[in-house]
């Protein structure tokens, strides 16, 4: 069911327990869709509580998805050449969108960034689906040694682009909007905020952005977002 | 139920605004909402389709605040009733002053009261040494229920950062973990009024609300237990009418106040 509806960049509020502990269900971006096979794939990283327990669930136990929920990337029929970039678990809803822009006859780079090499997440499948696949790691263990911004910067110095769409870590997220910025590019960005109900009603999940007329104020990452147009994030001050 | 309205629009606090702790969480979402003026003509509408009555929060800053708020919803018909928030612990300097004094509490009460008929409950804050001064106060002048509780004012630190983990360093506790608190406040207000008690704080399940009915509640309500689960108010009717079932209870107003 999730499947049928799910769009890339979306994602599902995962119950991680049968108790109250912990609490919140635990946002994850779709990673990839299989529409036919009515399966959508999710990749996380073990970072506390709630993806301990889950990484601890075993095969066909069933767990409590919300989803798909937020509204994903969009693209435009016209693109050409456009590059996703990720760093870390970032990386996790852009292969779903990679496979959708490949659909079409398109030049898709995908920047990955990771810490080490076993931290890299999917460039095989990225290749496997014809992306051109360009990698760094912080210590050098595969590919660039360095960050994801610089593979960027590269590209944008090389060939045009229609459009860059950017998740991962905040700091990374800022330089590559300030890359794709300089050379006019226009540049989708999935954020991350800590989230209660994951469907809008609580208000939880702020993020800083300009009204268009011009006053401040705030919108909702799970229900305005996790996508959006870095042209009105504020987020200078976080 | 809207969500807290206010007579201007609020942007809300700066993130991060939620912070998970033992089955619960604290939240200083600071009122975000778009005004009284965009409730009345966006939500309240949108509300209406579910063919259900409509109950505004409304929260201010000041006696006049809550005054105007509470004559500017009397005139919208599909107001069913109002809900008014002396408990919000959030802003500074707020909500927290009138309901945290039986006076502030009650003098806010009165004069909203004298703007409109429409049917008022008023929303006790749990950060008071004895809530049922706070309840006698406000049923004196003129609520038709009172609704508790409200959430604990907590705070949570990043042990690495050393720094709170809301950006409004401190917020409002609710969910399970202030479950027991809840029920006792309910349990003590019950014997110190007359008028009907609206019970939450934690609920989760059909025993819950059960175990709220008990202490003294006529109704109860469900927040952060829809973070769980969004149908959870859904599931939680269900098992009620089960429950009672089993339990042979033919009407379950009976068990309003049962806890001797
Ligand atoms: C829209 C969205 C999509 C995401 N997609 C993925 C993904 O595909 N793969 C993946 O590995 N991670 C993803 N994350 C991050 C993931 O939600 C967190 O790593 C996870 O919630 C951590 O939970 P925990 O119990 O292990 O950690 P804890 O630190 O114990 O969690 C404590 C609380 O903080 C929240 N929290 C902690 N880190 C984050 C974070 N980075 N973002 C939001 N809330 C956080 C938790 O949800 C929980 O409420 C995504 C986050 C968002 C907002
Ligand atoms: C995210 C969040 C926002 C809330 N906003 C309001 C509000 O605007 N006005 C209000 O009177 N209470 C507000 N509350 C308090 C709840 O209505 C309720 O009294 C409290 O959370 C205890 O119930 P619970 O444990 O079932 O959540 C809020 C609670 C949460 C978790």
């Amino acid at each position: 069911m999730v499947a049928g509806e799910a769009k890339p960049g979306q994602f599902v509020m995962v119950r991680t327990s049968g108790t109250l502990e912990p609490f919140l269900n635990r946002p994850i971006s779709i990673h990839r869709i299989d529409e036919a096979k009515g399966i959508i794939e999710l990749v996380y990283q073990v970072v506390g509580k709630g993806t301990k327990l889950l990484s601890r669930i075993s095969p066909g136990q069933h767990l409590q998805i919300i989803g798909p929920l937020g509204n994903g990337f969009s693209w435009q029929t016209g693109f050409k050449r456009v590059a996703l970039v990720g760093g870390g678990c970032g990386i996790a809803p852009l292969l779903a969108l990679a496979e959708k822009l490949l659909e079409n006859e398109r030049e898709v780079y995908v920047l990955l960034g990771a810490q080490t090499k076993e931290k890299l997440l999917a460039a095989e499948e990225f290749s496997q689906l014809g992306c051109r696949v360009r990698i760094s790691t912080d210590d050098g263990s595969q590919g660039k040694k360095g960050f994801v911004t610089q593979l960027l910067e590269e590209l944008v110095n090389s060939i045009s682009l229609d459009q860059v769409y950017a998740c991962g870590p905040l700091p990374m997220v800022k330089g590559l909007i300030k890359i794709a910025e300089e050379k006019g590019i226009p540049c989708q960005v999935s954020l991350e905020e800590r989230m209660a109900c994951g469907v809008g009603a609580c208000l939880g999940c702020a993020c800083p952005v300009r009204n268009p007329d011009g006053t401040v104020g705030y919108k909702r990452v799970c229900h305005d977002g996790p996508v959006f147009d870095a042209k009105e994030l504020l987020l200078d001050n976080k | 139920m809207t969500k807290g309205t206010t007579l201007e629009p609020k942007p809300g606090n700066e993130p991060p605004r939620i912070a998970e702790t033992p089955a619960g969480l604290l939240n200083s979402i600071g009122l975000q909402n778009p005004g009284v003026e965009k409730v009345i003509s966006g939500e309240i509408p949108w509300l209406r389709q579910f063919g259900v009555p409509v109950i505004v929060n409304i929260s201010g800053y000041s006696v006049a605040e809550f005054e105007e708020l509470a004559a500017r919803l009397d005139s919208v018909p599909e107001v069913a009733g109002l809900e008014v928030n002396i408990s919000c612990p959030n802003i500074k300097g707020g909500g927290m002053a009138f309901g945290t004094d039986p006076q502030g509490a009650a003098q806010v009460v009165k004069r909203v009261r004298a703007k409109t008929r429409l049917p008022l409950i008023v929303k006790l804050t749990p950060n008071v040494t004895d809530i049922t001064e706070i309840a006698r106060a406000v049923e004196s002048v003129g609520a038709d229920a009172v609704s508790l509780i409200n959430t604990l004012l907590g705070m949570a630190i990043d042990i690495k950062k050393r720094r709170p983990v809301l950006a409004n360093v401190m917020g409002g506790l609710s969910g399970p973990a202030v479950k027991p608190i809840a029920v006792r406040m309910v349990y003590q207000v019950y014997r110190a009024v007359k008028i009907p008690i609206i019970g939450m704080g934690g609920i989760v399940s059909a025993e819950d609300a059960v175990e709220f009915m008990l202490a003294g509640a006529k109704a109860i309500a469900i927040g952060a237990g829809n973070f769980i689960d969004p149908l959870l108010p859904l599931k939680v009717l269900e098992d009620l009418e089960d429950w009672l079932d089993r339990e042979g209870v033919k009407d379950i107003a009976e068990l309003t106040g049962q806890c001797q």
